[in-house]
Order: C-alpha cells, then sequence, then structure tokens
C-alpha cells in the first residue's frame, strides 16, 4: 500500500481514511506567504457517498486506497443479494441491496454494469448512463398527443416506476437516464 | 509535445507589460535606483515554511551531482540588503523568485516575479504609506486603509490572535467548520499554534480583506516576525505588514530587522521547526549576517507580487491566466 504525500495531493486522488476508500473531489492549495501550506480537501466516501472536509498541513500524507473499477455482467438476483460476472476472468462478484440501493430500477439480466471494488471486495455499482427498457404497464395512451412535459407513471419491466409522456403504451421501449432517473425518448414502439 | 501555446493571451501580456513600465516609473520617479541581484547564491532565506531549490554547480559536465550547493532565491532580500549594508539608499528590483515544496495552485506558481524595494530611513509608517501610494497608482482604487492584524482577526474570526490559546484557536476552526474533531486533534498534537493562526487567516480573514479599497495589515505576531523587528511598544507584535487587495495577498514589508543576534536566533528557532517537519536545515549563517555585523541602516523594505498584482488589476481568477508558461507548460 502506498501513501500519498500532500504534494501528491489532487482531484481524483483515491485515498484510506479509517479503513475506507474515500476520493479527492476538491484540492485548495492555501498558504500566506510566510505561513504554512494548508491544503483544504472535500472528500466523497466510495461506500456510502457521504462526504467529508479535512485540512492538511504541507508534509501530512495519507494512505492509497486500492480501488478499482471493473465491467461485470448482471446475472441475476437471490434474496437480498445481486450477482455479477467479470466476463473476463469468470469471477462472480455479490453486491447486496444495501449496496446496489436505487441502482435496481435499471438492472436487467445480462446488462453491462461497474462495479468497484475495493481490497478486491465490491463495494458499489454504477449501470450504464442510457439503459432501454419496456414499458410492462401504463395507462392507455392519448392518441396524437406528443407533448412531453405532461406525464403520467408507467411501470417497466424492472418493477420500476418512473414518470414518462402521455402518448406511451404498453410494450414500448424507453431509453432513461440513469443519473436522473429520467425518461430520455421512446426507442421503440 | 503539442501544448507550445501559452496560458496567458497576448493580451494579458500587454497589461503585464504596461504593469511592468508603471511601477518602473513610480519607483524611478521617487529616485529609486534600479538593480539585479543573482537569482542563484550561496546563500538563502531560512524559513520554516519557505522551501528554496538547490542546484548544483558542478565543475566537471560528467559529474553534474558534483559540486557546491546553490540556492535558487526565494527573494532578493539578502542580496538587496548588502547593498544597502555598502551605501546604497533606495533601490528595487524585479526579477524571478522560486519556491520549492509543491507550491503549485491558484495563486501560486514554483516560479514568479517578484518586485521587492528598500529605502533608508524609512520608519514603519513610511514603508506602508509607499506601499499604499503604489497600490494606489497601479490599481486606481484609492490609498490601502491600514487595520492591525489583531482588529482583522476580532472583527472577522471573533478571536484575539495574540491572546488566545492553542485550544481557544481551534474552538474557532471548529466551530466555524475549518475543521472536523480529528483534524483538530493533529494540529493540537502539533503544538504549532501559528499553523491554526494561518487557517483562521486564510479562511476566515483573507476572503474580507480589500474588497473595498486595497487593506495594508499590520502589526503581525511576534512569532511571524520574519525579518521584520519586534515592536518596541509591543513585544508581542512585528513590525512587518502585508497588502491585499480583493482577500488575495500582495505584498509583505518589513521595517527591517538589524540586530544580527536576533536573525541568528530566528534562524536557529526556525531550523527547529524545519527539522521537526522533516525538512532538511538551512544554512544559518550568510553574507546577510555579515553585512548586519557592520551595520545596516535603518530602512523598510517591501515584496510584492507582480503576478498577483496583475491578477487583481484584470480580475483575473487563477494565477494561470497571467503566466505565458506556468510550470506544467514551462
Amino acid at each position: 500500500m502506498g501513501t500519498y504525500k500532500t504534494s501528491d495531493f489532487r482531484k481524483g486522488l483515491k485515498v484510506q481514511i479509517d479503513g475506507e476508500p474515500w476520493q479527492m473531489i476538491e484540492m485548495n492549495f492555501v498558504k500566506p506567504g510566510k505561513g504554512n501550506a494548508l491544503y483544504k480537501c472535500r472528500l466523497k466516501n466510495l461506500i456510502r457517498g457521504t462526504t467529508l472536509d479535512r485540512v492538511y498541513k504541507g508534509g501530512d500524507t495519507l494512505e492509497s486506497a486500492d480501488v478499482e473499477e471493473i465491467e461485470v455482467q448482471y446475472l441475476y438476483k437471490a434474496g437480498d443479494t445481486f450477482v455479477f460476472m467479470d466476463n473476463s476472468t469468470f469471477e462472480q462478484y455479490e453486491l447486496s441491496s444495501v449496496q446496489v440501493d436505487d441502482m435496481w430500477k435499471w438492472l436487467k439480466e445480462g446488462m453491462v454494469c461497474n462495479v468497484m471494488l475495493f481490497n478486491g471486495q465490491p463495494i458499489s455499482l454504477t449501470p450504464p448512463q442510457h439503459v432501454h427498457l419496456k414499458v410492462e404497464y401504463c395507462e392507455p395512451g392519448a392518441r396524437g398527443d406528443t407533448a412531453t412535459n405532461v406525464t403520467k407513471p408507467v411501470k417497466l419491466e424492472t418493477g420500476a416506476e418512473i414518470l414518462a409522456p402521455l402518448f406511451i403504451n404498453i410494450g414500448n421501449v424507453l431509453k432513461i437516464d440513469t443519473r436522473t432517473g429520467e425518461y430520455v425518448e421512446r426507442t421503440s414502439t | 509535445m503539442s501544448d507550445f501555446r501559452p496560458a496567458a493571451s497576448l493580451e494579458m501580456l500587454q497589461r503585464r507589460a504596461e504593469l511592468l513600465r508603471q511601477i518602473r516609473r513610480f519607483l524611478h520617479d521617487r529616485g529609486f535606483l534600479e538593480v539585479e541581484t543573482p537569482l542563484l547564491s550561496h546563500d538563502v532565506v531560512v524559513d520554516r515554511h519557505l522551501d528554496p531549490i538547490p542546484v548544483t554547480l558542478y565543475d566537471d559536465a560528467r559529474q553534474p551531482n558534483v559540486g557546491p550547493t546553490l540556492w535558487l532565491q526565494t527573494s532578493p532580500e539578502f542580496a538587496m540588503k548588502r547593498l544597502l549594508a555598502s551605501g546604497a539608499t533606495a533601490i528595487y528590483q524585479i526579477c524571478k523568485a522560486f519556491r520549492g515544496g509543491g507550491e503549485t495552485g491558484p495563486r501560486h506558481n514554483p516560479e514568479f516575479t517578484m518586485v521587492e524595494w528598500y529605502r533608508v530611513g524609512d520608519d514603519y509608517a513610511a514603508g506602508r504609506r509607499l506601499l499604499s501610494e503604489l497600490a494606489e497608482a497601479t490599481l486606481h482604487r484609492g490609498p490601502a486603509t491600514q487595520q492591525t492584524f489583531r482588529d482583522a482577526f476580532l472583527q472577522h474570526a471573533g478571536v484575539d490572535p495574540l491572546a488566545a490559546t492553542l485550544d481557544e484557536l481551534l474552538a474557532v476552526a471548529t466551530e466555524r467548520a475549518l475543521l472536523s474533531a480529528a483534524d483538530a486533534e493533529r494540529f493540537r498534537a502539533d503544538g504549532d499554534r501559528d499553523a491554526v493562526l494561518d487557517l483562521l487567516l486564510t479562511q476566515l480573514v483573507e476572503p474580507h480583506l480589500g474588497v473595498s479599497a486595497p487593506t495594508i495589515v499590520y502589526d503581525y505576531p511576534a512569532s511571524q516576525a520574519a525579518l521584520a523587528r519586534t515592536s518596541a511598544d509591543d513585544p508581542r507584535v512585528a513590525e512587518r505588514f502585508e497588502l491585499y487587495v480583493d482577500g488575495v495577498e500582495l505584498a509583505n514589508g518589513y521595517h527591517e530587522l538589524l540586530d544580527p543576534s536576533v536573525l541568528r536566533e530566528r534562524n536557529s528557532r526556525n531550523n527547529a521547526g524545519r527539522v521537526a517537519d522533516g525538512k532538511p536545515p538551512l544554512p544559518i549563517e550568510s553574507r546577510l549576517l555579515s553585512a548586519m555585523d557592520q551595520g545596516l541602516p535603518t530602512c523598510s523594505g517591501v515584496a510584492l507580487g507582480l503576478d498577483r498584482l496583475l491578477m487583481v488589476a484584470t480580475g483575473a481568477q487563477s494565477i494561470r491566466e497571467v503566466l505565458a508558461f506556468p510550470i506544467d507548460l514551462a
């Protein structure tokens, strides 16, 4: 495990504090002409997503975190566990429903996602930025109404419910932005 | 490499040239002599928090690591004071200064341009007056208002920087969410009161300084005297002053310390601090000390960061905008 000196501090650095992985999302170097070099850092917890502000003095060190992101395929859900596989090594990774959090809404079997590993253990999931999911149920579409600003709830094949325009019908395939959870467009009827 | 283009616009480089002309005219009109002193010197300022860049002056090009160590100057202070001790009366210099130790940021570049001047006979008030006049002549935002370091802290941080204990300063830092409990514990363990003052200064005080008009902060804590003399009226403060505009530290000035024994003592203390920080000590003796042993005349001097002055004159948010080639493009 390596260490980072304050001179290595920069945005994006992944470090370990109290046994947890954090990413430096902001770093400000301040120094009075005749004074201490101070590094104001905002860190994001890579497991819980919480943020933390810390100030370090020149010469302080932080331990590097062994964090890597790998591409995996979603296989299936068993009870509270989501199972993924690295198609190049056939290694399987399990994430709990707590770790997957809201992202279950966009998970379809066979979908390729990113999983973050900390010391080789999966800690979080990032689905593709856009997913294409079929509408399982909604109130009938209003023919000819092409307005996209008036919406209704629709239920997707994954069980998730989102808001979509009135003209959407059962069986339509919708493109969804997973970062916002919002409807983008209809890609097939 | 393909990124050969400058970071600063050509318009900005024109503004830089105008500012240099203005400063030269201002100092020339007041009888200052422009001087040049070495950037590479055997001597170096001994400061706990200034990390000079060593250079090996080799004889044999096949052994470039063998030879005496010289230093790229963190400021031309030592050489300029040697000139004062040798009869010069009013001198200025515009030169490059260098700082190691990772000084790169929105207001820092490891190589930067320093304007430094000294005038024999200037006392504390005269030194501040001249700085205020130069700020007015270059920025056109009026003369500088003057505020003591203590008053600036009382007003913006709500704490007396001369009287408060380390724990009281840390309490302010945690109340104002500058430090987590864990951070505060590390600062407490270090026992460095000045580090907490630096934190409060940069985070709570500086952003308010020089906003409506340039501000000169003066009477710094004696623990931060650097090369300024300690006040005869109040031993808690040093006769050191700084210019701020729009929250940016632009210049640092002293009613200069003349007593070589005090400087030797401060050098030793700074070196002890450097060793405590895990850094090598710097040479304590210098030709400046020899000059001071002979006698340095009463004088006041100021070092001003030209790049930052250009930043506030043009509203630039980063020092990159005012440098042709910042360090990553150098």
